[in-house]
């Protein structure tokens, strides 16, 4: 067991205590710190369900290991802030265009677009392709993920 | 409480776009997938699979993992009684390998320990002794080969003969064909917790296409009555097939029963690739003929599919193939012969298309060849034979539903076509932003395929659904087994609720074995069977409360209507006009009720009967772009029509066909579980490619709503056509694009660039 370490996730501070060393940021989210909403799809960095923002970078979350990643500012699906209401304008469309069905892949997809958006607020569709490219999805063929992806760039700039 | 008292019309009803109840939860991470469940005292089990195809076990030594700090308990065969089998169809399989293992990847033991890590030691230190054995690799070779099971090495041969097979027209094709292993590749790997209880049961929440199917096989394996385990649906990330056997259920209350602590399996990526079934390899030949004008005279075929070591689906895998090897084409003279064989490879079961997709890969690369040789166009060579309400299948059974081949042709033919490759961005030309090809070297070619395929069980399966409806003040909850899976029946149950209802608040109750089976989400039939007991349950909550309207106010029930969410009288006498929610203030209305669809029936010793309850169709135009020098394709565009019935939720429908349609692109292009000596060689999303978003097309979608007779709403299942005929239409463009025979998917750049697909 390591020493205890302290990681900033959402903008909260959060004890890791009794952790083996090899854990990945993944593990440590979605089992020691009540954060579940990145996924381990395939724990090899090729899936993108557990993609996650660290130090403005987006990340998969199963390539780090926990402990290298003190000090480090880590953004995951749940510290999203919404503009307005429940939902960030990518889940709002996300919703709106069908682009969910059993939603496994969607946390990663919402926090690579959020991530698209944040540095290309009017992406081309190639541009969105590219984006995704390492979040696998098997249900939707992605067309209706494209389609909230443009949609969500439409909201955020009529905003 | 939703504005259901002003006079609007209900929202979100049949034949509207209405969104996921799980949408929001989903979008916002917090939807609860089977591997995020946590217990108190929790431990994480970890299966030990077989690392060799064939082999005796000599001896099992479980001390040193017993030893290592946190294993809490190390389960194997032992354990269990010698005669426990468990199966989707048929008890072959044991929980843990006894004397033999069958194929790479089998389970030999489980472990539970107190951390992930500690489990993956506790594995690595069971000490197993093998002695190898030659392995039963070659399907061809299955049947004439010594029994690798006491059950025999032959799932199923079916026989259809019809018509005087030895027919002959004028013209004659003939061709080989191989299917490779396809992966379902959904996006959650199995992952359940079982919760052991105070009553000597089990409480397993799970991640599961059948609930109910689960239940009986832990059970039996577990020697406690039904009742006592408990099953609820864990959040499942997609399925296609792959969930529909048993992986770690049994293992995971094993383990729960021997520890008294909750365990929780979440498997690996890897291990997801070992532990569930496949999509049938196949190998098939056909043969047919036709007259000058291409209307088929007869029509020959052998199809070998590859079961791997246990049965699972493979009966009625074959059974498929073989009904549907014809496609859905007009020919009289038949004689198809289908087999489903045992090895010593990785099990194969259930996969979205089931036995259609294998041969709809060899009948539309058969049409294709006759369009040739007939010097006929392959749309119109397809419209000359294609099958319509009133003619029958291969196998006798006059087709009585909506079965619009001819209209889902022409449609999906009249689709536009893309712009030409000179003019789109460089960075779609095939290889994208690693091209070498300009676009004066790059090909283009067009490719079209129908596919068909029945919806619901087959061949005198008593399939039904059990749904419970409650409504109180305007509130309705909705009780259905049914695994939502991602397909969205939890969209249908809310808007089929509505519309019986008129009510707009429409809460769904948690999947579990407290009420009836609602049959397993696979065979396209969620929409229809489970759709059917939602409705038919609402309807029973709905003349309830009419009766209890009509009493009150001493009229005929009859007379009453639920319009736009409110009760009123076709007698304008009565001046009743009362909302859903104010019609029976403080009444709670409950319903419970099973529904079954038509009987069918089995299949005689040539295959005749009446086996099918409905059928459903699909066309595909693919267009594809091809750097031939370096086997490098793009697949441009997919165009497609297809029979739905009636749209309940077009834009799921929408989602269902996009999603089909990658699936068909995967196997044509790229996805293929490579085999060496019965091990899957690429068990892992680096080595498995599935189409991303760079590798799909743009997808054009027609919609072709004729309604079914007997089917609730006149709804068709929209799941497996999508997956059908996108393959060969994909593969029939790379022909053209090439000029290559391409008898194999999926089709590997060296089958291009190097000749390798002559």
């Amino acid at each position: 067991m390591t020493d205890p370490y302290s990681l900033t996730v959402n903008g909260t501070d959060h004890q890791v205590v009794d952790a083996w060393l090899g854990e990945s940021l993944l593990y440590v989210l979605r089992e020691r710190l009540g954060l579940p909403g990145s996924k381990a799809g395939c724990e090899q960095g090729e899936c993108g369900s557990c993609s996650v923002i660290v130090d403005g970078s987006l990340e998969c979350a199963c390539l780090i290991l926990a402990a290298a990643a003190v000090g480090c500012d880590i953004t995951t699906v749940e510290g999203l802030q919404p503009g307005r209401g429940d939902f960030t304008t990518v889940q709002e469309a996300f919703i709106a265009e069908g682009a969910v069905q059993c939603g496994f892949c969607t946390p990663g997809l919402v926090v690579a677009l959020t991530d698209l958006l944040a540095r290309v607020p009017h992406p081309s569709d190639l541009e969105v392709r590219e984006a995704i490219s390492g979040n696998l999805c098997r249900c939707t063929g992605y067309g209706r993920i494209l389609a909230a992806a443009q949609a969500a760039a439409k909201a955020a700039s009529d905003e | 409480m939703s504005d259901i008292a002003t006079t609007h019309a209900t929202k979100g009803t049949i034949g509207e776009n209405a969104s996921r109840p799980d949408g929001g939860p989903k979008v916002r991470g917090e939807f609860a997938f089977s591997g995020d469940l946590w217990a108190d005292g929790m431990l994480w089990g970890r299966t030990l699979r077989s690392p060799h195809p064939a082999a005796r076990i000599i001896a099992i030594d479980i001390a040193a993992a017993l030893r290592i700090p946190g294993v809490h308990a190390v389960v194997t065969a032992a354990d269990l009684p010698a005669s426990v089998n468990y199966g989707l169809e048929w008890r072959d399989q044991p929980v843990f390998a006894t004397d033999v293992v069958r194929y790479v990847g089998e389970p030999v033991a489980a472990v539970a320990a107190d951390h992930p890590e500690a489990a993956r030691q506790a594995c690595e230190a069971i000490d197993v002794q093998y002695e190898p054995q030659v392995p039963l690799l070659d399907p061809a070779e299955a049947a004439a080969a010594p029994p690798i099971h006491p059950d025999g090495n032959v799932f199923r041969q079916l026989t259809i003969r019809t018509g005087d097979p030895s027919a002959r027209g004028p013209i004659v094709v003939e061709g080989a064909y191989e299917v490779g292993m396809q992966d379902q590749a959904f996006m959650g790997p199995e992952a359940g917790l079982a919760i052991p209880a105070d009553d000597g049961g089990i409480d397993l929440i799970v991640s599961t296409q059948w609930l109910h199917n689960d239940r009986l096989q832990v059970a039996e394996c577990l020697g406690l009555a039904p009742e006592k385990v408990r099953l609820s649906l864990g959040g499942v990330g997609g399925a296609f097939g792959a969930r529909e056997d048993v992986s770690l259920q049994i293992h995971a209350c094993l383990l729960a029963q021997r520890t008294a602590r909750p365990i929780k399996i979440v498997y690996s990526r890897e291990e997801s690739f070992l532990g569930h079934v496949h999509r049938h390899p196949a190998r098939i030949w056909m043969r047919h003929s036709a007259e000058a004008d291409g209307r088929l005279v007869s029509f020959e075929a052998r199809i070998l599919l590859d079961g791997g070591a246990y049965r699972s689906s493979s009966y009625h895998v074959v059974a498929n193939a073989t009904c549907f090897s014809a496609g859905p084409y007009k020919v009289e003279n038949a004689l198809a012969e289908g087999i489903g064989v045992r090895t010593n490879n990785p099990p194969c079961g259930a996969m979205r298309g089931f036995g259609a997709v294998q041969v709809c890969f060899a009948h539309e690369a058969q049409m294709d060849k006759l369009a040739e040789a007939c010097g006929v166009d392959p749309v119109e060579i397809r419209l000359r034979n294609a099958l319509a309400t009133g003619d029958r299948l291969l196998t006798g059974q006059v087709i009585e539903g909506t079965l619009p081949v001819a209209r889902v042709i022409r449609e999906a033919a009249a689709l536009p076509l893309p712009p030409s490759p000179e003019i789109a961005d460089p960075m779609t030309r095939p290889g994208g932003a690693g091209r070498t090809a300009d676009a004066a070297h790059v090909r283009r070619g067009i490719g079209f395929a129908v596919g068909f395929k029945n919806l619901m069980y087959a061949e005198g399966y008593m399939d039904g659904s059990a749904a419970r409806c409650r409504l109180s003040d305007g509130l309705a909850t909705v009780t259905c087994a049914a695994a939502e899976v991602g397909q969205g029946f939890v969209t249908l149950a809310q808007q089929i609720a509505r519309t019986v209802l008129g009510v707009e608040d429409v809460l769904l109750a948690p999947a579990d074995t407290s009420i009836g089976s609602a049959g397993s989400s696979s065979a396209s039939r969620q929409t229809w069977m489970s759709g059917g007991a939602v409705e038919k349950a609402c309807q029973a909550v709905r003349a309830a409360l009419l009766q209890h309207v009509a009493d009150r106010h001493g009229i005929d029930p009859a007379q009453l209507t639920i319009t736009d969410g409110r009760v009123t009288s076709t007698d304008a006498r009565d001046s009743i006009d009362l909302a859903v929610a104010d019609a029976a203030p403080g009444v709670v209305f409950e319903e419970e009720v099973e529904y079954h669809h038509r009987i069918t029936h089995p299949l005689d010793d040539d295959g005749q009967g009446d086996a099918h309850v409905s059928l459903v169709c699909a066309a595909h135009r693919a267009v594809v772009d091809v750097d031939p020098d370096l086997g490098l394709i793009r697949v441009v565009q997919v165009a497609t029509a297809q029979d739905v019935g009636r749209a309940l939720n077009p834009l799921q429908v929408l989602g269902q066909i996009e999603g089909g349609i990658a699936q068909g692109l995967g196997l044509a292009t790229m996805e293929e579980l490579t085999l060496r000596n019965g091990r899957i060689l690429n068990p892992s999303f680096t080595d498995y490619l599935i189409p991303t978003a760079l590798d799909m097309p743009e997808v054009l979608a027609t919609l072709v709503e004729e309604p079914e007779p007997g089917a609730p709403f006149g709804a068709k299942g929209v799941g497996e056509p999508p997956t059908i005929s996108s393959t060969p239409a994909i593969v029939a463009a790379l022909r053209a694009a090439t000029g290559k025979a391409l008898n194999r998917v999926p089709v590997r750049p060296q089958d291009i660039a190097l000749g390798d697909g002559e």
